[in-house]
Order: structure tokens, then C-alpha cells, then sequence
């Protein structure tokens, strides 16, 4: 079939509710919008299969202000006040826009609950809202690469149609990466697709990311199947002879899932839900159908029997990093390039904490709100430039650097969850545990950097592996470069917080990884006035 | 994992095969049931059973390994067309029902955490939990 060839004023690429929301953003403003996701929007990425919260806050300054000090608390002096003012704001004024497509009900008390929604309706409901605005959306449209002008400025992506088997380019005046983070296809629920795409692409065209080394998390799940977690905050936990075991409450953060994972790595773990809340028992079907059926469909009583529980990777999803961005307008450190939610760091608003679900929700609608409406203030101002060369930035599982030979993507992967998610390197970090990754998965890139080829629909695959591999680098080395606890990111070596750790972690390269603490931006302007 | 298409009850409409966000399926040349081409893609969504239109589709409980099923048990023992069912998937626009109890999930998921602490507190003297400090 005939490649596909399309301009437009801004590309979005990503297909989940910062994608869909940057798409809404851009249209509305009057751009014109083409959207490409590697699924399907509706059902593509985490939200999708999730009940996302969003941060929600009432235009009340005393109210903000105590919930933006709380916040700030937790994260360990890499949030900023008013990122967290936007992301708060922005999200009380949008989410109630989609009213004409999502059935908001009530509070219990007699308002409309805006504040948390149930997935699979919201992104339908954000599908429909783009449509309407006339967002020309490309489903199973992965990208594979950007391409950028000669001044070095983002010039639109290609890829692989799935479905039509046939390749696309498509050039625009600015673009946006909503691609999601990277759970390292540890098989958290919606996350097969979040393979860092977006980290790999955004890399290549020269973007940074920042906080790579927060990405220690997980989540609790039947042992067969990854869910929602709402009815295992009361669990008591089992070993395999039926004794019960000493676990912290979810509440301790950190302390639960550390000893949860002592006990998994001595043998399995049984989870009994006898003790959950009475008033759950009923309603849980109307409120998380999903996560019901995978009991049902094994004959396990789930409230009654007890089961086998493992832990599952949530990577940079419900951790932080991300490409780094440099400006309120969510502009990464490529000109024409902006990231939003999981693809972007999120320290911003959280810092080295997860934040749990709600900041992260309302950071994903506000940073695409922002980036969408960005880039389409951007395509106004500069105009198309689809007269100007392009060139393709693709190198990785595309393009080798020596003679194409068949490379082992299955065990580049198998390595990846290796180093990222097992429970023993994960939670005990140290300077030799991060040597030894670092080392092994510069090796395993160096063999797909030099070999790796691929045609047709095996690029999709290949790409995968190849960010992957990429986001398990930055994120191992920034791991190794951090040498101290701070948040999410544990050291077994350095159990204390550094006093000069108050800054944010850089780090990219591709053939060869570099990071770099960023320079506070006051210290910034001190310096300008210094010269 | 998903375990069959039931090629009596599917219309050929080709729904699910736009909807699996993972390319597990491809349309089938002749028409007819799609054909689960990438098994190993599947991860255990259940949401091409939401955007089956024919409710003919059913998605095995183990994302680990495929599965071996009866049909005609599962045919009789109801899980077809659960997840719409439950969804309330295709009320009318304006109908609040499908998510009337939804705002109970916060207060519920923080009632079981607050079990927990409670019976970590008891268990180790009263200084052996933090307080809640969650959303």
C-alpha cells in the first residue's frame, strides 16, 4: 500500500489522557491536529484500564495553599509551588469541559464528583471530544522516529500503520510527545505499550530527561493477573505454610512493599481480604468491574479464599522521570518538541515522590492542556516548514552502525525486566548492583545499536526493545550517579539524604550515557547578574 | 489471556481488532472471526470484550499463560458480556447509573488502608504505624 503523507500545524503523539487532552488543547485553539498512537485511543495506556483521581482543590487560596505545602513536603526539594498552582488550576477549570461526554454522577452528598473517574469511560469520552474539535485521530499508528530540520528543530515523526501495514509520514509545525512512561514491561495492568517510545524518540532528536533514577515502585496484584488495587488496602498477608505474616500497612508507603518483597523473594505470598471494608463487598462490581473478573473467571472467591499476591513494576508510570522540561509551557530542550504526562518528568509537581494517583492525573491533563496549546501557539507564529528538508532521527533497531545481523530481542528485554524490576535489585540498590546493570545493558545496546534491522511490522517490536534498553540505561545510571536515599529512589549503600541532593538529575546519550545535576534556576539568574 | 472468539455469536464487525490497544488480533482475510495472530501481545485488559458489540468474546483470567477452555461452559456459566453488563457500557447519554457509585472508591480504598493500620497498631503498641497521609 502507498505510504501515508499528511502536514499539519501540531502532531500529538500517544494515544492516553495526556495525549488526548494536548490533542483537545491544540484544537481548541484552532490548530490543526493529528494525533498517532501505537493502540487504540479509548483503550491505549494506563489510564485506560485505571480509575484516575485527579488532584482536585477548590479556587479557595487558603485550600491551595495547604494542599501545595503538603505537597512540597514530600518531595525533597525538586517540586516547584507553581507547577503545582497550574496543575491544581488548570485541572479545576478543564475537567468539567468533558461533562458532554463523560456521565459525572454524584458525590454522595449531593454534587457532582468530578474529581475521579473510571478509565475505560473517560478516554472514550476524551476520543469523542477530540473528534468533535476535529482531531484527525490515527489509531494503531505507532511512530518509530522523528525527524528534524537542519537547524535541529522537530519537523514531525514517521512510522508504521498496523492495521493498513504501511508506513506514514507525517510533518508538523510542532509536536507532542504523550507517549507514557515506562513500566518495563513488568505486566502492570495497561502498560504492554508503555515501552519509553516517546524517551527514545525525544532522545534522538536531542531532548534530556530528568529524575530517570525514581522509577523503584510497584503495585500489588493477584499473582496472575495485574488489577486495580482497591480492594486489597486491608489485606492480611501468608506464607505457604498458612502463618501469617508481619507486614506494614499500605499507609508506611515503602515499609509495606519492602517487606511484601522480603517475604515473595523466600517463597509465595497469600493475600486474605476477609477483613476489607463490609461496605466494599457489594459495590465493588459497580465501581471496578475489572477487577473482579479475573476472580471470577478462576473460581476464587475473593473476599473469602486466599490467593497468591506478587508485586508489579509501575517503572516511570507512577514514578517520575521523564523528558525534561524547561519551560510552563512544557517545551522539552528541542525546539518545535513538548512532552506531556508520563512521558514527562513529573518531578515538577512531586519531586522525588510517586505522588500517588491524583497529582499524577492532574499533571498529565494540565501538561497536556499546556503543551498542547503551546504547540499550537507555535504552529501559528512560525507556520509550516514542509518545504524544508527533514531528516530522520531513527537510528536504534532502524538504522545499524555495522553489518545488520539478527539480534536477541527477547533477551534484551528479559534483561531489561531483569535489572529494572526484580524485587532484590530494585529495593536494595547499591553502587555494585548499578555497575553490574550498567555494564550489561550498555552491552546489550551496543549489539542492537550495531546489528539490529528491521522491515515492516517487525519495527514496531524492535523499537520497543530499543527503549526499553534505552530507559533502563538512564534510568540504572542516574541511579549509580545519585548517591543517596532520597524518595522513591533508594540506596542501600546511602541510606541518608545528601545535603547537596536537592537538585534535579539529568541525564541522555544514547551511544554513550552522560548525566548531569541541573543548575537551581535561581542559581541561574545569580549568575547571569554575576556576569 | 484472551481464549476465543465465539464464531457463532461474532458478526464479523471487526471491532476489537481497532480496539485491542496491543495487536493482538488480525482481521480475518475471508471475514468472519478475527484471528488472535499475537497471543503473547495480550495483556489481559478484558477491553476488547467491553467494545464487543455481540458480547462474543471471552478473555481467559491468567495473563501468564494461554488458557484451555470449555465453550459451551462458558457459554452457560455467564461471563459473556459481564464487563458490559457491569460497565453499564452502552447507557444513554445523561443516564447517571453506570457511575453512581463511583465516588465511594476513594473513601472505601482509604477505609481498608485505615483497617490496616489500625490492626498493625494493635498488634505492635500504638506507635507502630504512621497516620494516614494520603489522598
Amino acid at each position: 500500500m502507498n505510504r501515508l503523507e499528511l502536514d499539519t500545524d501540531v502532531l500529538v503523539v500517544g494515544g492516553g489522557m495526556a495525549a488526548a487532552w494536548a490533542a483537545i488543547a491544540a484544537a481548541r485553539d484552532g490548530a490543526e491536529v493529528v494525533l498517532v498512537d501505537k493502540g487504540f485511543v479509548g483503550t491505549s495506556g494506563v489510564t485506560a484500564n485505571a480509575g484516575p483521581g485527579h488532584w482536585w482543590v477548590p479556587p479557595d487560596p487558603k485550600l491551595r495553599e495547604a494542599a501545595i505545602e503538603k505537597r512540597l513536603q514530600s518531595a525533597f526539594g525538586l517540586a516547584e509551588a507553581a507547577w503545582a498552582e497550574r496543575v491544581i488550576d488548570t485541572t479545576w477549570r478543564t475537567l468539567p469541559q468533558l461533562a458532554a461526554y463523560y456521565p459525572f454522577s454524584l458525590d454522595g452528598a449531593g454534587k457532582t464528583y468530578y474529581a475521579g473517574v473510571r478509565g475505560p469511560e473517560y478516554m472514550r469520552a476524551l476520543r469523542w471530544y477530540a473528534i468533535d474539535l476535529g482531531v484527525r485521530v490515527l489509531d494503531h499508528h505507532p511512530a518509530l522516529e522523528l525527524l528534524t530540520h537542519r537547524d535541529g528543530s522537530v519537523a514531525g515523526a514517521s512510522g508504521y500503520a498496523r492495521l493498513e501495514r504501511r508506513a506514514w509520514t507525517i510533518r508538523s509545525a510542532a509536536t507532542v510527545l504523550a507517549t507514557g512512561g515506562c513500566a518495563f514491561r513488568s505486566g502492570l495492568i495497561g502498560s504492554h505499550t508503555n515501552t519509553g517510545d516517546g524517551h527514545l524518540m525525544g532522545a534522538e532528536a536531542g531532548s534530556e530527561l530528568s529524575g530517570m533514577e525514581f522509577s523503584t515502585i510497584y503495585t500489588l496484584s493477584p499473582a496472575w493477573c495485574s488489577t486495580r488495587t482497591l480492594p486489597y488496602t486491608a489485606a492480611r498477608f501468608f506464607d505457604a505454610e498458612g502463618a501469617e505474616l508481619d507486614i506494614p500497612p499500605p499507609m508506611s508507603d515503602r515499609a509495606h512493599f519492602v517487606e511484601l518483597a522480603k517475604a515473595m523473594l523466600a517463597g509465595p505470598v497469600f493475600a486474605d481480604l476477609s477483613e476489607a471494608p463490609e461496605a466494599l463487598k457489594p459495590v465493588l462490581r459497580r465501581i471496578q468491574p475489572a477487577t473482579i473478573a479475573p476472580f471470577e473467571r478462576r473460581g476464587v472467591r475473593l473476599f473469602e479464599d486466599r490467593f497468591e499476591v506478587k508485586l508489579f513494576g509501575e517503572g516511570t508510570i507512577r514514578g517520575t522521570g521523564g523528558l525534561r522540561v524547561i519551560d510552563d509551557e512544557c517545551q522539552t530542550t528541542v525546539r518545535g518538541l513538548f512532552a506531556a504526562g508520563d512521558a514527562a518528568t513529573r518531578e515538577l509537581v512531586v519531586g522525588a515522590s510517586s505522588g500517588g494517583g491524583s497529582p499524577n492525573s492532574a499533571w498529565a491533563l494540565t501538561s497536556g492542556q499546556l503543551g498542547g496549546a503551546a504547540a499550537a501557539r507555535l504552529a501559528r507564529s512560525q507556520g509550516r516548514r514542509a518545504g524544508d528538508a527533514a531528516y530522520s532521527q531513527g537510528r536504534t533497531g532502524l538504522r545499524p552502525t555495522a553489518a545488520p545481523a539478527s539480534v536477541d530481542q527477547r533477551g534484551a528485554v528479559e534483561a531489561v525486566k531483569d535489572e529494572m524490576l526484580a524485587y532484590d535489585k530494585a529495593f536494595w540498590r547499591t553502587r555494585a548492583s548499578l555497575e553490574a546493570a550498567d555494564a550489561r545493558l550498555n552491552g546489550i545496546w551496543s549489539e542492537l545499536a550495531s546489528h539490529g534491522q528491521s522491515k515492516g511490522l517487525d519495527q514496531v517490536a524492535a523499537r520497543e526493545t530499543a527503549a526499553l534498553v534505552a530507559t533502563a540505561r538512564w534510568s540504572i545510571r542516574a541511579a549509580l550517579t545519585r548517591t543517596e536515599t532520597r524518595g522513591l529512589h533508594v540506596r542501600a549503600d546511602a541510606p541518608d539524604l545528601a545535603p547537596d541532593g536537592g537538585r534535579r538529575l539529568l541525564v541522555g546519550g544514547l551511544e554513550k550515557v552522560w548525566t548531569r545535576f541541573e543548575t537551581p534556576a535561581h542559581q541561574t539568574v545569580q549568575a547571569e547578574v554575576a556576569l | 489471556m484472551i481464549a476465543l472468539i465465539f464464531a457463532d455469536l461474532c458478526d464479523g464487525c471487526e471491532a476489537c481488532v481497532t480496539a485491542c490497544p496491543t495487536h493482538v488480533l488480525d482481521a480475518a482475510p475471508g471475514g468472519g472471526p478475527p484471528v488472535i495472530a499475537r497471543l503473547d501481545q495480550c495483556q489481559t485488559c478484558f477491553l476488547c470484550e467491553l467494545y464487543c458489540p455481540q458480547d462474543a468474546i471471552f478473555v481467559g483470567p491468567d495473563q501468564t499463560q494461554p488458557e484451555t477452555i470449555d465453550p459451551a461452559t462458558i457459554k452457560a456459566s455467564g461471563p459473556l458480556g459481564q464487563m458490559r453488563r457491569d460497565h453499564i457500557w452502552d447507557a444513554e447519554p445523561g443516564d447517571l447509573a453506570p457511575l453512581r457509585e463511583y465516588w465511594r472508591l476513594g473513601p472505601l480504598l482509604m477505609g481498608g488502608a485505615q483497617i490496616a493500620a489500625e490492626r498493625y497498631a494493635s498488634r505492635h503498641g500504638s506507635g507502630g504505624a504512621n497516620g494516614p497521609d494520603k489522598e
